[in-house]
């Protein structure tokens, strides 16, 4: 399973992708893969706050739905519409399909490194 | 005296002990001794079929079946050929649980999906679900599709059947959601209290086409009104005016909604009916209830299966639209048959007689002197006014005394008739004899 | 298979109306000019289309139905034929009510023995399944709270091994949601409730028999817990094909709940519906119910009310009538004798195909089990990859509907067995001949276990195709 060295994680497997200013926010392979094939994406709305640790969207398999927490606090500054028509990405490539954009960051801490989030995953 | 339980004492016994147990009181051991019932309390002796059958038809028999029916406000008496009651009949349809085992279950599935597929086209809308329970759950669910954050109010016609209007309201109850009536002008919705009552927080307008009195709508301006508000309408429609009227898909409605008793459903003292609910594409994740999809098996097959199924409370669980589980399959196929077997030049050839017949009525009330309450065009139910409330009861009581049933009371001297196509010119005759015989 | 569209051809029908006898009134109002696409057939047509369908659909005469949680018994032939007579069916539901005195006959009598079976005091007959039935007793506990002016009461307790409509239908009636654990047994977690219950305790929902398919021995312990904290009691009455006649939610502490007349009363599923689900409610409730109440006026016979305090209503008119002529008729037929032994042969059946089971099924729970049981397939899962899905559409092949899967959700690899007390011991013995036989199966080529069904009209089918791109309905050339 891959898990990107240059990509933060939590313990609900999502990834963030720190960038300056702003921060990309998706889910990781293992997540991907225990959900299953996902069919739906409950896109975020542009412009709302989210908070670490509190749900921003969720999305879908044919029998299950799982929230997806935001790892950082900020303000959503673009959504990823691609993933409304192409759920599919999440699964081909987890960490290329973003789902939102974050911008005016107040909180990024208390997250995982790659090694960090290898070593957690082996508890499970 | 009666059950359906295959085996015999003796054999119950021998299963008894090839599980491991020797009474049936060690099987309940886990239920306290204080909730333990001797026996059913005042309770009667179990029955013969025959002894039931005796029963149940003399219970029936103090039900009155008019020959004639004159009455609708939202339960109507049309003609369900034979063959719609012959399919639905058919074991296999009536006993079937949900399609979950979509392998042996296409049947049930695709008569959903060719449902769905005749709802849509009806109403002119882009999806339609499984159905729900009857036209005025249809409608509160409906409006329950509409609500956001931040729009969580209803606008209720006055026009809209006052029965809806309570479901509606009591659906309402259970979500914090405010219910706001619009007030009526000559028997339509008054457009210009509606305009003033369309705010920042009404999320869906609901109006009924025809509406309860039978009349016809601007419905075309109301949608205009509500979406200039950004309020979304739900629109509550009989099914056979959709064969003449203008549909809701034309209109621009958000959410067609109506009950669909008057296709292929006898009257049955108010159900099992069916509510029909369709929407946009756009807004088809907000649908509730089951919805059936195409697709096909690991062969390459066609075949259907439940889809978008994480939108139910199955999975979702409080953070469901709608806890609705079942529908009212059985009710769809009825629906389906009937609209197989009528065509589209039957159903066309239902609502033409549905206007004619009730326009013959009034205009034969008209000249007994019953006139029209309301200047405005019908489609097959429209209101008279008695001089009196009691000359108003005094032609109901006449005309039962003739086994016709009348329209329905709706207080001060005002009739809600209605005519089906199964109503005769000679009994419409008779009816305004019997009418002008009262006022004299 | 063709759709009916596909059958259609232009111009084709069969008239069943005669010429219009009055003039012919064109409206001056819009119009529709969208094309009406409906089917274009010949009777003949539209029997065979359906006779096609109905051999592809599993009903109960098609052999055992063992879905859990769905008490999928024999339904009773006379059922229809009384439901069927003509006083029922063509009655219109705003008639004057001296010509309606059937009828509200038989909403005063169901209402009375309903209250019999369950320890009730009153039913509303209006909810059109269980579902509806559950959303209109929340409401009842609702009203009753803001009744009484408090209004702190917003949380429900659910355990997490509920059915998904609990939860879903306490949502609707405005509630908060809190989901509390399930004990090692599969029993609510008595210290879990206690320090969930408080001031903010609208009441508890629960199911007993659970979804387990156990009977919960503290359940007075339970119910005493929610009313010292000021909360309701509501019962789901899912499972009480299993009890009726032998123990009663009203005896339980239950204040308020809901029956599935199209489960424990032997009324048709129907593909799906119609149903029927009546809420019954202790008396300090019964002020708040929605719908008809029929009442016994002097010298005049039953008179249509309603309650005092009522929430409103839940459909349009009193309730699925035909659905609940149909339990009326079975009731009367079983009587005060064969209402227990009902539930009794419902809670043996299951426990002998149970005990012929568990040597090689592990059960999710020890026995004695009540009218259904849960079998885990976890182990295998682990070992071969055959998972409880994979068994399940290898019954198809024996021709057996298979059990309810994946519920509870408590349970991994669930598959509930609920066989009913209408299978006679051949069919048991053979429903249980064939899981074993698949377990053996499942063992010796457990590969070949995901390519089931191979016999079916259908083989497995694209579900992620079918939600990812929603073809809900077929397209017309124009």
């Amino acid at each position: 399973m891959s898990i990107p060295k240059d990509l933060l994680y939590t313990e609900t497997h999502e990834w963030v992708k720190l960038e300056g200013k702003e921060a990309y926010v998706g889910i990781t392979e293992y997540a991907a893969n225990e959900l299953g094939d996902l069919v739906y994406v409950n896109l975020a709305e542009e412009g709302a706050a989210v908070v670490k640790g509190e749900a921003f969207t969720d999305v879908e398999s044919v029998k299950a739905v799982s929230d997806v927490m935001s790892p950082i606090s900020g303000m959503i500054a673009e959504v990823n519409e691609e993933l409304a028509d192409a759920p599919e990405k999440i699964n081909e490539a987890p960490y290329e399909a973003w789902f939102i954009k974050v911008n005016n960051i107040t909180d990024a801490e208390g997250l995982m490194d790659a090694a960090a989030y290898e070593a957690y995953l082996e508890t499970l | 005296m009666g059950n359906y339980i295959p085996g015999t004492p003796k054999e119950q016994l021998e299963m008894l002990k090839a599980a491991g147990y020797q009474s049936f009181d060690e099987l309940y051991r886990d239920v306290p001794e204080s909730v333990r019932l001797k026996e059913l309390p005042e309770f009667p002796e179990g029955i013969s079929e025959l002894e039931v059958q005796r029963k149940m038809e003399k219970i029936a028999a103090k039900n009155r079946v008019f020959g004639t029916v004159l009455r609708g406000a939202g339960s109507y008496r049309h003609y369900i050929p034979s063959i719609v009651t012959e399919v639905t009949g058919k074991e296999e349809f009536r006993t079937a649980y949900t399609p979950y085992q979509a392998e042996i279950s296409q049947g049930v599935l695709q008569s959903i999906f060719e449902y769905q597929t005749d709802i849509a086209e009806l109403t002119g809308m882009d999806v339609s679900n499984a159905s729900v329970y009857d036209g005025a759950t249809a409608a509160a669910e409906g409006a329950d599709m509409c609500r956001e954050k931040k729009r969580t109010k209803t606008l209720v016609s006055a026009t809209v059947d006052p029965k809806i209007l309570s479901v509606v309201s009591t659906y309402a109850f259970g979500r914090n959601a405010e219910v706001v009536i619009v007030p009526e002008k000559d028997g339509k919705t008054d457009r210009e209290a509606l305009r003033g009552l369309l705010d920042e927080e009404t999320a869906c307008v609901l109006l009924q086409q025809p509406n309860y009195y039978g009349i016809i709508e601007d419905a075309e301006g109301i949608i205009a009104d509500a979406h200039e508000a950004k309020a979304k309408v739900v629109m509550s429609v009989n099914p056979v005016s959709l064969a003449i009227l203008k549909t809701p898909g034309e209109l621009g409605a958000d959410v067609a909604v109506g009950e669909g008793q008057p296709l292929g459903l006898p009257m049955a003292f108010g159900g099992p009916y069916i509510g029909f609910m369709a929407t946009t594409e756009k807004m088809i994740r907000k649908l509730p209830g089951r919805i059936v999809g195409e697709t096909n098996d690991v062969d390459g097959k066609r075949g259907y299966v439940l889809t978008l199924q994480a939108r139910e409370q199955h999975i979702r669980r409080e953070k469901a639209g709608s806890n609705i589980c079942s529908n009212e399959a059985l009710c769809a196929m009825t629906v389906a048959v009937y609209l197989a077997a009528m065509g589209p030049e039957g159903l066309k050839d239902v609502a033409r007689q549905c206007v004619s017949k009730a326009h013959y009525l009034a205009k034969l009330l008209g000249e007994a002197g019953l006139k029209p309450a309301y200047d405005c065009e019908f489609f097959h139910e429209f209101v008279t006014e008695a001089p009196s409330e009691e000359k108003a009861e005094e032609i109901l009581k006449a005309l039962e005394k003739k086994d016709i049933l009348g329209g329905l009371p709706l207080g001060n001297g005002l009739i809600l008739w209605c005519a089906t196509e199964v109503v005769t010119k000679e009994e419409l005759e008779e009816t305004a004899e019997t009418v002008k015989e009262v006022l004299g | 298979m063709k759709l009916v569209f596909e059958r259609s051809v232009p111009g084709r029908n069969t008239a069943y109306l005669p010429k219009l006898d009055v003039p012919e009134i064109t409206l001056n109002a819009e119009l529709r000019e969208k094309k009406l696409n409906l089917p274009e057939l010949p009777e003949v047509e539209v029997d065979r289309h359906y006779t096609e369908l109905s051999k592809q659909t599993r009903g109960v005469n098609g052999g055992i139905y063992p879905l859990g949680s769905c008490t999928m018994k024999y339904n009773p032939a006379v059922n229809e034929k009384t439901a069927a007579l003509p006083g029922f069916t063509d009655v219109h539901p705003l008639q004057p009510v001296e010509t309606v005195q059937g009828a509200l006959e038989v909403f005063r009598e169901t209402e009375r023995l309903l209250t019999k079976i369950t320890g009730m005091d009153a039913f509303s007959l209006q909810p059109a399944a269980g579902a509806h039935g559950e959303f209109t007793g929340l409401l009842l506990i609702k009203a009753y709270h803001l009744s009484r002016g408090d209004q702190a009461r917003t949380k429900i307790i659910v355990p997490d091994s509920a059915h998904g409509t609990n939860p879903a239908s306490a949502a609707m009636a405005g509630f908060e949601v809190v989901n509390i654990a399930s004990d090692d047994h599969g029993y609510v977690d008595l210290d879990a409730l206690r320090a969930a219950v408080g001031p903010d305790t609208a009441g508890l929902m629960l199911t007993n028999p659970n979804t387990v398919g156990l009977f919960d021995p503290h359940i007075l312990e339970i119910t005493g817990i929610v009313h010292e904290a000021g909360g309701l009691c509501y019962y789901d009455g899912a499972n009480l094909n299993a009890v009726m006649g032998i123990a009663r939610p009203g005896d339980m502490g239950f204040d308020v709940m809901h029956i599935n007349l199209h489960k424990t009363f032997s009324t048709p599923h129907g593909g799906g519906g119609p149903g029927s689900g009546p809420c019954g409610c202790k008396a300090f409730l019964a002020d708040f119910l929605p719908g008809l109440r029929v009442k016994e006026a002097d010298g005049t016979g039953l008179v249509e009310g309603k309650a005092a305090s009522t929430i409103g209503n839940m459909r349009s008119f009193a309730g699925n009538f035909s659905v609940i002529v149909k339990a009326l008729t079975y009731i009367y037929v079983l009587g005060k004798e064969g209402i227990p032994a009902t539930a009794k042969n419902a809670v043996l059946n299951a426990n002998y195909m149970m005990e012929q089971l568990k040597d090689l099924y592990p059960m999710a729970f020890e026995g004695p089990c009540m009218h259904e049981f849960v079998m885990t397939l976890e182990k295998m899962k682990e070992e071969t990859h055959v998972s409880a899905l994979d068994i399940a559409k290898a019954l198809l092949d024996y021709g057996i509907h298979p059990p309810t899967m994946y519920f509870p959700l408590i349970v991994h690899e669930a598959l509930m067995v609920e066989p009913t007390e209408t299978e006679s011991k051949e069919t048991l013995d053979e429903a249980v001949q064939v899981l074993r036989q698949i377990y053996a199966d499942a063992l010796a080529a457990p590969e070949a276990m995901h390519e089931k069904p191979l016999t079916t009209p259908v083989r497995r089918l694209d579900e992620v195709g079918a939600a990812r791109n929603p073809v809900v309905r077929y397209r017309f050339a124009d």
